[in-house]
């Protein structure tokens, strides 16, 4: 059986490539406002307003983006410790311990991979722990913080009142960057920023429409990845935009020749739960031996649930922007908002089986996996596989109970498909 | 002897099941039912004057085995989520119209929601209390945030929950935290005229009794406590930290105070005795009771507080009860409280104020290690 595939494929490599070189540039400019007064400011990526920092040219930082390149890069665990050492403790988010970490070795200012920021915008979308990270980095740099309270989806969506308190918020985050930045807030900028939000958005939904077909044309969670950067962080530029289209064009090309991204699509899954990034590249690999390919994941509508169909909107930018940060992405959404969401993956994208990834690290995504595990075998009939580690931290990862439980898996569901076309 | 039987009887309160406890209420008020208020705060206030009990949901202590729970929670998930959900599970709620919960941390958040699926005749509400600084905008929110839970529960129920209740309702509750603040202030004036554990267990059965009861309960108990007579001891001075969501085990209390320390505060079930004073009874109830927690509420560790950071507030507390050291006792796993722990200690160490960490579980029932720590402490304190 084959454990290795090659990274060398065109069509994979193609929108990594990419995506790379967009995030790279992007890196480049953190990088340079290290030694510049460039104004920058922290934000989180859940429903987030990088909007309106860009109108006013604030160069975005995300930590959380930090904390997945160190964990990526397998250099997470040092600042995980350095941050213990300080009294984080062992059960606490390691995004933050690795970011907290970093940031006190000098990752972040002069020396560091990206500046000081000028200002922190705390968008609380539903994360309890972004308070607290961003609390604590406001303190630790002696950093002006702004807080976005973005009420939770309690009725469905946001009611009238959610939306004005949500508005009020954004109309004060908006004078902070005028006193900043001294420039006026021009609403026709952001008018054509959010037009490249919408074109960006467009071009993620075609895309991951495109894996309704057999085979799909990429791995929806392991590959979403390179569009994640993009949609998220790079929001609104007309680089995201373009790429988009650039991307969605490429894979709707390959779903025309028939090509998928595995060599044979013999399982199609839904994965729930962020990756272990630490151990990417080998958890990976235990799928693809199996010739499963993740037609849809919930981890990379953190963001935004674009596939559902919202757009940002020139005509009504300020709304539009209140409205996704409250309704529109995952965070923000109920655990039962979130099986609705993977029941209507599995129907619509026709999947075979049901993956949560379980991170000790994100309670967020985590607390409660167990009921969504019966709801989908025993209400559902959802073959479903639950396993454990962490996203940033890789003293959690086994590899081979991991290997284990994922080959039992995959066994059972052939033996049942073999059973089942015997019996056909 | 007021206070020993006072205290006898909350304890047995606390032994009780939810529902045994609505049995109990239910002398008084027949036919009557209970709400479930997950920590830390809801505005138990319309709850009651909806004509329903509300009960202090604080997990189950170790009264109850998890057998079914912890298929649905993790295992480095809180313990307090898990033995809740298995109340729900066992069936334990039926005396229950319905159950909030808040915006505290994202475990809370999911537990609402699996609570929703597994127990569908319970009605569960969530609160999603405000977070930003307060303006205008915070104010228009949040009164319409428990106007919401007013209207959503009116509904539910099929009768009016209207301003005249409410009103009544914040009086007594206005009352019982009166007395309670009492009991605490008393407490920081003559240490030692009531052990940390007696004072939370009075406390907490607050939280399982009709205000209307605690109140005929309460008031002879302040009274006999500022009459007791107080033996003078050599002791470290503390406060304790971090304990304001999943409660800790009595016998942890108690262990506190053997070890040598005196409780001066604590936040221990805070959100039962959030008000800094009275509540307004006149006018809209829910604005009175929104605009009370905007602007005159004690800091917890679930809750952003803009430019009055909870540092300060720890520090300002400490100073407050005159007491010389802080306990910090998250439970096990609880995020908020082992997050703020790192900012409280840097906040600490700036002024080299001493601190201990101890962490708890509802369920357990050894403390010699916690006991040994404690007591190295306290001499290390009391011999420098
Ligand atoms: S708890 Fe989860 S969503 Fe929140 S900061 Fe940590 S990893 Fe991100
Ligand atoms: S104990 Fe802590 S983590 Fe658990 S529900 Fe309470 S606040 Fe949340």
């Amino acid at each position: 059986m084959r454990t290795d595939v090659a990274d060398t494929k065109d069509y994979r490599g193609r929108v990594h490539d990419l995506s790379r070189n967009i995030m790279t540039d992007w890196m480049t400019q953190l990088k340079d406002a290290t030694q510049t007064n460039v104004p920058s400011a922290y934000l989180m990526i859940s429903g987030n307003c990088v909007e309106i920092l860009r109108c006013f040219d604030i160069l975005p930082v995300f930590p959380e983006i930090n904390a997945l390149q160190l964990a990526i890069r397998k250099q997470s665990l040092p600042y995980i410790i350095k941050s213990e050492e300080i009294g984080y403790a062992s059960d606490n988010c390691a995004y933050v311990k690795a970011d907290i970490g970093y940031t006190m070795c000098g990752g972040v200012g002069q020396d560091g991979s990206s500046p000081t920021p000028s200002l922190i915008v705390c968008n609380f979308v539903g994360c309890n722990v972004y308070i607290k990270w961003f609390e604590h980095c406001a303190s630790m740099m002696d950093v002006p913080m702004v807080m976005l309270d973005i009420p939770f989806v309690r009725d469905g969506q946001a009611s009238a009142e959610d939306l004005k308190y949500v508005l009020a918020q954004l109309k004060d985050l908006i004078k902070r960057c005028e006193e900043l930045t001294g420039k006026k807030f021009d609403i026709d900028r952001l008018r054509e920023i959010v037009a490249h939000s919408a074109r960006a958005e467009e071009g993620w939904s075609r895309s991951k429409d495109l894996c309704k077909h057999r085979p799909a044309p990429f791995d929806s969670y392991f590959d979403s990845i390179n569009m994640m950067g993009p949609i998220n962080a790079l929001r609104g530029t007309k680089e995201a935009a373009d790429f988009f289209d650039e991307v969605a064009a490429h894979y709707a090309k390959m779903v025309e020749e028939g090509i998928g991204v595995a060599d044979e699509e013999k399982f199609r899954t839904v994965v729930e739960g962020p990756p272990p990034y630490p151990y990417y590249r080998s958890f990976r690999n235990l799928f693809e031996a199996w010739g499963a390919v993740a037609v849809q994941s919930t981890y990379s509508t953190v963001g935004g649930t674009w596939e559902f169909g919202f757009r940002h909107d020139p005509d009504r930018p300020l709304e539009s922007i209140a409205e996704q940060m409250i309704t529109h992405n995952l965070c923000n959404r109920s655990l039962l908002d979130r099986y609705d969401q993977i029941r209507s993956y599995v129907d619509d994208w026709k999947a075979d089986a049901l993956i949560i990834h379980s991170i000790k690290s994100c309670r967020l995504f985590s607390a409660g996996q167990g009921d969504m595990r019966e709801y989908f075998t025993k209400e559902l009939g959802v073959p479903t596989l639950m396993v454990e580690s962490d996203l940033e931290d890789p003293r959690y990862y086994a590899e081979a109970q991991m290997k284990n439980r994922i080959d039992a898996f995959f066994e059972a569901l052939q033996y049942k498909r073999m059973r089942q076309e015997a019996g056909a | 002897m007021i206070i020993d039987q006072t205290v006898e009887q909350c304890r047995d309160v606390l032994d009780l099941m939810p529902g045994e406890a609505i049995a109990r209420a239910r002398e008084k008020h027949p036919g009557i039912k209970g709400f479930g208020v997950f920590p830390v705060y809801a505005p138990v206030e319309i709850i009651h004057a909806a004509g329903l009990m509300p009960v202090g949901m604080f997990g189950a202590g170790n009264k109850v085995e998890i057998s079914h729970a912890d298929s649905r929670f993790q295992s480095f998930i809180c313990s307090i989520a898990k033995s809740t959900l298995e109340l729900f599970l066992r069936g334990d709620m039926e005396d229950f119209v319905g159950a909030v919960f808040s915006s505290i941390c994202d475990v809370a958040r999911n537990l609402s929601s699996v609570v929703h699926r597994n127990a569908p005749n319970i009605y569960v509400e969530y609160l999603h209390l405000p977070q930003s600084r307060i303006s205008d905008a915070t104010v228009a929110y949040t009164r319409m945030e428990f106007e919401r839970f007013r209207k959503n529960l009116s509904h539910h129920l099929g009768r009016p929950i209207g301003n005249d209740a409410i009103a009544h309702s914040i009086g007594l509750y206005n009352k019982v935290r009166r007395l309670t603040r009492e009991l605490y202030q008393h407490r920081k004036e003559r240490p030692g005229s009531i052990a940390a554990s007696e004072l939370y267990a009075v406390v907490q059965a607050g939280t399982r009794i009709m205000p209307e009861e605690f109140i005929v309960l309460l008031e002879p108990f302040v009274e006999a406590v500022k009459q007791r007579e107080v033996h003078e001891r050599d002791c470290v001075n503390v406060v304790i930290e971090g304990a304001f969501c999943e409660q800790m085990p009595l016998g942890l209390i108690d262990v506190i105070e053997a070890a040598g320390c005196q409780v001066k505060d604590d936040d221990l079930a805070v959100g039962w005795r959030l008000f800094e004073d009275d509540v307004s009874t006149e006018g809209n109830g829910t604005a009175a009771l929104a605009d009370a927690y905007l602007s005159r509420t004690v800091y917890t560790s679930v809750r952003h507080d803009g430019d009055q950071p909870r540092t300060e507030g720890l520090v300002r507390r400490m100073k407050d009860a005159g007491s010389e050291a802080v306990i910090f006792a998250p439970a096990k796993f609880c995020e908020p409280a082992l997050l703020d722990y790192v900012m409280f200690r840097q906040r600490l160490e700036k002024d080299n104020i001493a601190h201990l960490k101890v962490e708890f579980e509802e369920k357990m029932w050894t403390f010699e290690s916690a006991r040994t720590e404690m007591e190295t402490f306290a001499e290390s304190m009391l011999f420098d």
